[in-house]
């Protein structure tokens, strides 16, 4: 399979040298459902070349964002600009530009995978002449050779999955949007859509939303998060930890005292916030410093004094699924 | 060819793409075998063996053959139109459809087409009635004619509600239901409704019924009133389909 994708991309960089940049500017959108505001007022810039990786809970307003983007729902407020078109004015043809993979990956169940990436060709556009060259990369690329001529229902979720990619690709379009591409797959399937996400996003705009923390990491250039449709935090996955770095956290474990007394003595020291058990057994701690401390020197110090042996000592490093976790949990 | 005329090709080129389509997923899913089957056995029953039937009658005319079809496409075509759009509604496949160069109108339109195509095969594959017919008796033309021409549009009218009722609900079983509700009107209730009032409100009723106009069609005679009638159901069906489509872009 890796070949196949390998192929791919020396294929497709002759193909696309008629690529538009397509940058995508959403510019203050808001969607309410009701009294309940989907999306409040977003704004945000993909630039041709970049892969957007969109985070957050269910119900954050990632999906809803996505579906105003593919114009299947109403801009109500605020707008969208993609390639220097308002969405407002240009829907139908800003349509044949993009590629959408809805969230579920809805299929017809009862069409063969050749006749499906067919008409979702016509209906896109692509000529006539070019339909079945197409045809054959996305089936190369999306690796559906063994299961072209069977019935999408008959297809595992992981094959389904790729055929959901592949129509979304078929008309080669400038942006693409896919509502979690990776659902469904197995682990080396993972990395090989992951891959070839990359390899696309080079000369394509891409958002990406998905729930997998990893993934965002290993496949967009930048993460943005929302909560209760709002923007948390934007920026590469360096910048964000470097926000949540703003408190040091300590894995202390310390032998030879009394667990009750090490403890009390850590807390008063000045330049700790906070301190936890983690095994009162074992003497480990989680120390928390106050914002812009460290208490690395004084629990050694403190060790010493008392005659305690400081077995362990770690900075844990602020994971993603840390930062996410403070950013969306209310 | 000047831009209008180009783009208008372009539109119905999409309108033909979902139509070919959706013609395609009634023959494979059996549903338009089943329903040439059901509707060429039991119209070809009632007009040659049973009932009043064409030899009961005695005379060289289809007319036993257009009213068991009045009944039988009234039945059969809200069962056609059901899942046309609550099954992509249901499984999200519309989601998919309306996010790539398809309007709401061309997608109304095309699935409105394919289900139309299929009825007039099906009214097709009854032309060997009226050869059958013209090699006993001498058979009036314009009235055959005008008869296949009023069920054709009536026709039309009830896919047309029947892809009304079908965006309504997610639910099939309900879509095929208020079709029939809602035809029902048109087929029969505004008639008996007219026949029992007088004046103004009985001649209101008279416009409003569907059998009427069908037959005034059938008797042979072309009026523009009746082609009106029923061309403006269709666009009014149409149009309130394609309105009900596009509230998902306010509510999600």
């Amino acid at each position: 399979m890796p070949f196949l994708f390998l192929s791919y991309f020396k294929q497709y960089e002759i193909n696309s040298n008629n690529h538009s940049i397509m940058d995508i500017k959403v510019e203050k959108l808001t969607k309410n459902y009701g009294h309940h505001k989907a999306v409040d007022d977003i704004s945000f810039e993909v630039k041709t070349g970049e892969i957007l990786g969109f985070l957050g809970p269910n119900g954050a307003g990632k999906t809803t964002t996505m579906k105003i983007i593919t114009n299947y729902l109403n801009c109500e407020q605020g707008d969208i600009i993609i390639g220097g078109k308002s969405i407002r004015d240009n829907a139908e043809e800003l349509k044949k530009h993009i590629g959408y993979l809805p969230e579920n990956n809805p299929l017809y169940l009862d069409m063969p995978v050749i006749d499906y990436l067919e008409f979702c060709a016509s209906l896109q556009g692509v000529e006539k002449s070019k339909i079945p060259e197409r045809i054959r990369e996305m089936v190369r690329v999306c690796g559906l050779n063994a299961e072209k001529h069977k019935r999408i229902g008959e297809l595992s979720k992981g094959f389904r999955q790729r055929v959901g990619l592949a129509q979304a690709m078929i008309h080669n379009p400038s942006v693409l949007i896919l509502d979690e591409p990776t659902t469904g797959l197995d682990p080396n399937q993972i990395i090989e859509i992951r891959k070839l996400i990359r390899e696309l996003g080079r000369e394509k705009t891409v958002i990406l939303s998905t729930h997998i923390l990893s993934e965002v990491e290993a496949t967009c250039d930048r993460i943005m998060i929302i909560n209760n449709g709002k923007i948390v935090a934007n920026g590469t996955a360096e910048t964000l930890r470097k926000q949540a770095q703003g408190q040091e956290i300590l894995t202390v474990k310390i032998e030879d005292g009394d667990s009750n007394a090490i403890f009390k003595a850590i807390q008063e020291l000045p330049t700790v916030g906070l301190v936890d058990f983690t095994d009162r057994n074992l003497n480990r701690f989680e120390v928390q410093s106050r914002p812009g401390c460290t208490s690395r020197r004084e629990i050694f110090n403190l060790c010493v004094k008392n005659g305690w042996i400081l077995t362990e000592l770690a900075v844990s490093e602020a994971k993603l699924e840390d930062i996410f976790r403070e950013l969306t949990v209310n | 060819m000047n831009n209008t005329t180009t783009k208008y090709f372009k539109n119905m080129n999409s309108v033909w793409i979902i139509t070919k389509k959706e013609l395609n997923s009634f023959f494979d899913s059996l549903i338009a075998y089943i329903l040439l089957v059901l509707f060429l056995g039991f119209s070809g029953f009632f007009t040659w063996m049973f009932g009043s039937d064409i030899f009961l009658i005695g005379q060289a005319t289809l007319r036993p053959f257009f009213s068991i079809a009045y009944w039988s496409l009234f039945i059969f075509i809200p069962a056609l139109t059901m899942r046309m759009i609550a099954e992509e509604r249901k499984t999200g496949t519309i989601e998919l459809l309306l996010t790539k160069a398809v309007s709401d109108r061309q997608l109304v339109l095309g699935k409105f087409l394919a289900a139309f195509l299929l009825i007039c095969i099906s009214l097709a594959l009854t032309l060997p009635y009226v050869i059958t017919l013209a090699s006993i008796g001498n058979v009036d033309n314009g009235e055959v004619i005008c008869g296949y021409l009023g069920l054709a549009l009536m026709s039309g009218v009830y896919i047309a509600i029947g892809l009304y009722a079908s965006s309504l609900t997610n639910n099939q079983i309900v879509a095929f239901l208020s079709a029939l509700f809602i035809g029902l009107f048109f087929h029969i209730i505004f008639d008996i409704l007219a026949n029992n009032f007088k004046g103004s409100i009985g001649e209101f009723f008279n416009m409003l019924s569907l059998s009427n106009h069908f037959e005034s069609i059938q008797r042979g005679v072309l009026d523009t009133k009746d082609l009106v009638y029923f061309l403006s159901l269709i666009f009014l069906g149409l149009f309130l389909t394609e309105n009900n489509l596009a509230k998902r872009k306010v509510n999600g």
